[in-house]
């Protein structure tokens, strides 16, 4: 990376101290307290810690019932972001090919994207109502009782239907871009060497959406984990008990409610060195994208 | 004159139907839950507790939207639909110029100067890109009660601007200045604050909408922050209050006014929807520039 | 008195690499110098220490009596013009013109006065409150032309202002180029890859080739007197032949064909020499001495190239159009004077 530069000193340093104080004190510091206090057990009253070594983690890891939270972020993870992927990727190859309306059906597929999660889990909350919602009158007339918030399988179900709804335009939008960035000379040669379009589709358009794809499927696995949190709370009303819940929920719960700090804070480590590998993932496909373009 | 040749009529694509079909049920799904709210909430509650969510426009819309924005509510009685509206303009717009100013003046910085610790900045600056705010909840919130900011704009506001989101954005979009520039504006005379001020920053423009636009998104729709360190309810924003009506109906004492939720639902989605919709095409810009 | 005068300077990057060797030159008031060479010769780095916008590692340098090491390129007197034009995209063409003397506090009559004089100079008058994007590339390479004239610069730096245009318009704008400098009379240094635009446009060229200056001097001089094998193969289209042999110590050079040939000057006895030939200074003659196998003919329509072997070795031929010629043996004269003797392995001019 050449660039031509200014040659000052001072300015860049008053540039930079803004954002680099705010960074060092609301994200280095409470990064580095949650890796200590990891390490400590803390009196729930307030009086002072001790410190426990590992002792956090092993109590984590042996818990029934983290690993049961954990199971649960895992398959809602992949259920989200597995349908909203695929949803939006029918909906943009489908957005891209037709002329008339296109523009309308681009605004239509795309304005929820700026809808909070917790009004969407409101939303949610009116629509699989137990006694008036539609949703819930859907599932009765198929013959089953949805209770949101009692059944374990139905709540985990709003779940996910209300997050792929929120995260759906953000693929869209990504995807749609995508598709509208190949070049029409690769277009037009594959329509000249294969007549059948699911196969181009396939053998062309997929390959070239693959970067998109792979940038989106990281996106998306934090979306599940971490900004769904508004749609958990809301769906569970504010009453976790027997609910399904994710693992940034559990941390929230046990740090705020259970006032077990030390333990949140493992579950803190834990979430952030998730976060890292993923990163780490990210960067090295990304690495691989440099040679598609 | 040779025989006039009938042109073949190009045969119907019944793959179009299909297409229509597939992206008017698309639009469907996304509009439907939002519809059901609207409706919803120009009815009464004693009626949707009777007959279910209503599909049709009723009367009650007046009635429940001034509710939920005029009607003192939560346990103070202190809190309006229209304080929570005020107060969400302030987070979303104070976050979204906090951000762009900030970051604008950081990826100035890295990308325009020669810096002794660049990469150490740019490190300690897009590692915050890593971990969300969400992951650190607990020891934020730890701090920010220690430096007595919990309950104030700045509380609200300042945390949530500790990460580099902006700063990315606009340190890409820098490196896609041509270099040329810079040397015909030193060339012309021009220092580093005139070349900002003269230059960089009109050239941004469309950029910086982009990212006000994200952001004041981003800002507005925020939950587990403002759940946390705002308790008085003065300063809860719509998204905050939305947990405030949750909680009322799991208690479960009195009839869930659902007419009333719906409409604040409505009111909290408004703000954000109306910005993406009217400003797509530099919110979808802004958007996709993130994945160069 | 020189206009602009360097003494050792060079260009060594943090990284090590050398993208200047220490050279020495002077340019004269009004000159017009071109810097010509590949990609990565150096050309454009000298350019822009000469502007200020790259340091200068060791040396000095002066414009007029003044050293200029560490004077910014706004203090240096001069104007450039760049590669894609460097137009500020948010400025109508009055502002573009206009924003390096408003930044020297030229009052605004006088701002006014210099933008309209050179607006009118280029034709530019009618799309003084246009923005770039609405205009054609020749336009916007006009603008750019007048930014630099509303300076009234000592010394005018191009930084292959034309590489950017169609075929057509890059030579129409040539002559411009040259005629407005002309015109003003300012010392211009202009940096092109493009022979030909060095040789049309030049009172002198400088040759550079990784990081050194391998020649300067007029055209004719470069273009006849090639002081390198670099020289002879870059400059000149088609390019010079260059044959391998040895010298015969008789005044003649053995090809590595086995075609001896007898040149006007000594030859050491085995020692390797290259023998370049101009193929516009080569005739067809049907009693030449030389032997040249014709495989291709390449159709210009002023005149024609004949491509083919001569001693085993590639060889290229010009006649003019009215020369007839076609695949198959041909026999070449040529006057001995025109040939140019290079070492064989340093690649300098013997």
């Amino acid at each position: 990376m050449k660039r031509a530069r200014f040659h000052h000193r001072l300015l860049p340093v008053l540039l930079l101290v803004p954002q680099l104080t705010i960074i060092v004190i609301f994200f280095y510091w409470p990064a580095w307290n949650a890796v200590q206090s990891s390490f400590f057990l803390q009196d729930p009253f307030g009086f002072g810690s001790q410190f426990v070594g590992l002792d956090n983690y092993s109590r984590l890891f042996r818990s029934a019932e983290y690993m049961k939270v954990a199971r649960f972020t895992l398959i809602f993870t992949l259920l989200v972001t597995g349908f909203s992927l695929g949803l939006a990727l029918l909906l943009a190859v489908k957005a891209d090919k037709v002329i008339r309306g296109a523009r309308t059906y681009r605004t239509l597929l795309m304005w929820v994207y700026a809808v909070a999660p917790p009004v969407a889990g409101l939303i949610g909350v009116a629509l699989f109502d137990q006694n008036i919602g539609a949703m819930t009158r859907l599932f009765s007339g198929l013959g089953h009782d949805f209770r949101l918030g009692v059944n374990y399988l139905d709540t985990a179900a709003a779940m996910v239907i209300v997050s792929v709804w929120i995260q759906t335009p953000v693929n869209f939008i990504f995807f749609l871009s995508g598709l509208q960035s190949i070049p029409q000379g690769v277009k037009e040669a594959a329509l000249i060497d294969n007549p059948s379009g699911l196969r181009r589709f396939w053998e062309v358009t997929f390959p070239l959406l693959a970067p998109t794809a792979f940038f989106l499927l990281i996106i998306n696995i934090t979306y599940a984990l971490f900004d769904t949190f508004g749609i958990i709370d809301t769906l569970v009303k504010n009453n976790p008990a027997s609910n399904p819940m994710t693992l940034v929920y559990k941390v929230f719960i046990d740090g705020f409610r259970g006032n077990d700090i030390g333990g949140s804070s493992a579950q803190s480590v834990v979430l952030m060195v998730l976060v890292l590998i993923l990163t780490v993932v990210q960067f090295r496909l990304l690495e691989r994208r440099i040679h598609y373009t | 004159m040779a025989d006039p040749v009938s042109t073949p009529r190009r045969p119907f694509r019944w793959s179009a139907i299909l297409d229509h079909g597939v992206l008017i049920a698309g639009a469907l799904f996304m509009l439907i839950p939002v519809y059901l709210a609207l409706t919803t909430a120009s009815h009464d509650k004693l009626l949707i507790q009777r007959e279910g969510l209503q599909w049709g426009f009723g009367d009650q819309a007046g009635a429940n939207f001034s509710a939920a924005l005029f009607q003192s509510g939560g346990f103070t009685g202190e809190i309006t639909g229209a304080t929570m509206l005020m107060n969400s303009f302030i987070l979303g717009i104070g976050f979204a110029i906090g951000k762009i100013v900030l970051s604008m003046m950081a990826a100035y910085a890295i990308v325009y100067f020669r810096l002794r610790f660049a990469t150490l900045a740019f490190w300690v600056i897009f590692t915050t890109l890593l971990l969300p705010l969400e992951v650190r909840i607990v020891p934020s919130y730890e701090v920010i009660q220690g430096l007595g900011l919990a309950n104030s704009y700045t509380g609200l506001i300042v945390p949530l601007l500790a990460s580099a989101t902006g700063t990315f954005f606009f340190r890409q979009f820098f490196l896609s200045i041509p270099e040329e520039l810079v040397d015909a504006a030193r060339i012309d005379g021009a220092g580093p604050v005139k070349f900002f001020i003269d230059i960089l920053v009109p050239l941004s423009r469309t950029m910086i909408a982009a990212i006000f636009i994200i952001m004041y998104v981003y800002g507005w729709n925020q939950y587990l922050w403002p759940t946390l360190i705002t308790t008085e309810e003065g300063l809860f924003t719509l998204v905050r209050g939305i947990r405030q009506i949750v909680q009322a109906m799991a208690e479960g004492s009195e009839i869930p006014d659902y007419g009333r939720a719906m409409a604040l639902a409505i009111v909290a989605m408004i703000p954000p929807v109306v910005i993406v919709i009217t400003c797509q095409s530099w919110f979808v810009k802004g958007l996709t520039e993130s994945d160069k | 008195m020189a206009q602009l005068s360097v003494e050792h300077l060079s260009k060594t990057y943090p990284n090590g690499v050398t993208a200047l060797h220490p050279c020495d030159f002077a340019i004269e008031r009004g000159e017009f110098v071109v810097l010509v060479g590949p990609s990565g010769c150096g050309k454009s780095t000298l350019l822009r220490m000469i502007a200020g916008l790259e340091d200068i590692s060791s040396g000095q340098m002066r414009i007029e009596d003044r050293v200029v090491n560490h004077v910014e390129p706004a203090e240096r007197d001069i104007a450039m013009v760049f590669q894609n034009y460097a137009l500020y995209p948010h400025m109508t063409v009055y502002r573009n013109m206009a924003y390096g003397i408003r930044n020297r506090r030229v009052p605004a009559a006088e701002i006014d006065r210099k933008v309209r004089d050179a607006a009118q100079m280029l034709n530019l008058t009618e799309y003084l409150d246009r923005r770039p994007a609405q205009l054609s590339g020749g336009q916007r390479q006009r603008v750019a032309m007048g930014r630099a004239i509303v300076r009234d610069p000592a010394l005018f730096l191009f930084d292959e202002p034309l590489s950017n245009l169609d075929a057509k318009l890059r030579n129409q704008m040539r002559i411009e180029i040259r005629a407005l400098q002309q015109r003003l009379g300012v010392t211009s240094v202009y940096v092109t890859h493009d022979q030909i635009e060095a040789m049309t446009m030049a009172d002198r060229i400088f040759v550079m080739n990784a990081g050194r200056i391998e020649q300067i001097g007029t055209p004719a001089e470069i273009y006849h007197r090639p002081a390198s094998t670099f020289v002879a193969s870059f400059m000149g289209a088609p390019p010079m032949n260059l044959l391998r042999g040895h010298g015969t110590g008789t005044g003649a050079v053995m090809l590595s064909g086995g075609l001896q040939l007898d040149l006007p000057m000594p030859t050491d006895a085995g020692r390797d020499l290259v023998l370049g030939l101009r193929p516009e200074d080569m005739r067809l003659s049907p009693d030449g001495p030389i032997r040249f196998d014709i495989q291709i003919v390449e159709e210009l329509g002023a005149t024609r190239l004949l491509h083919g072997q001569l001693s085993e070795q590639p060889f290229t031929v010009a006649v003019s159009k009215e020369t007839q010629a076609g695949p198959g043996i041909a026999r070449l004269a040529f006057a001995p004077d025109t040939a140019s003797l290079f070492c064989g392995q340093k690649g300098h001019r013997l």
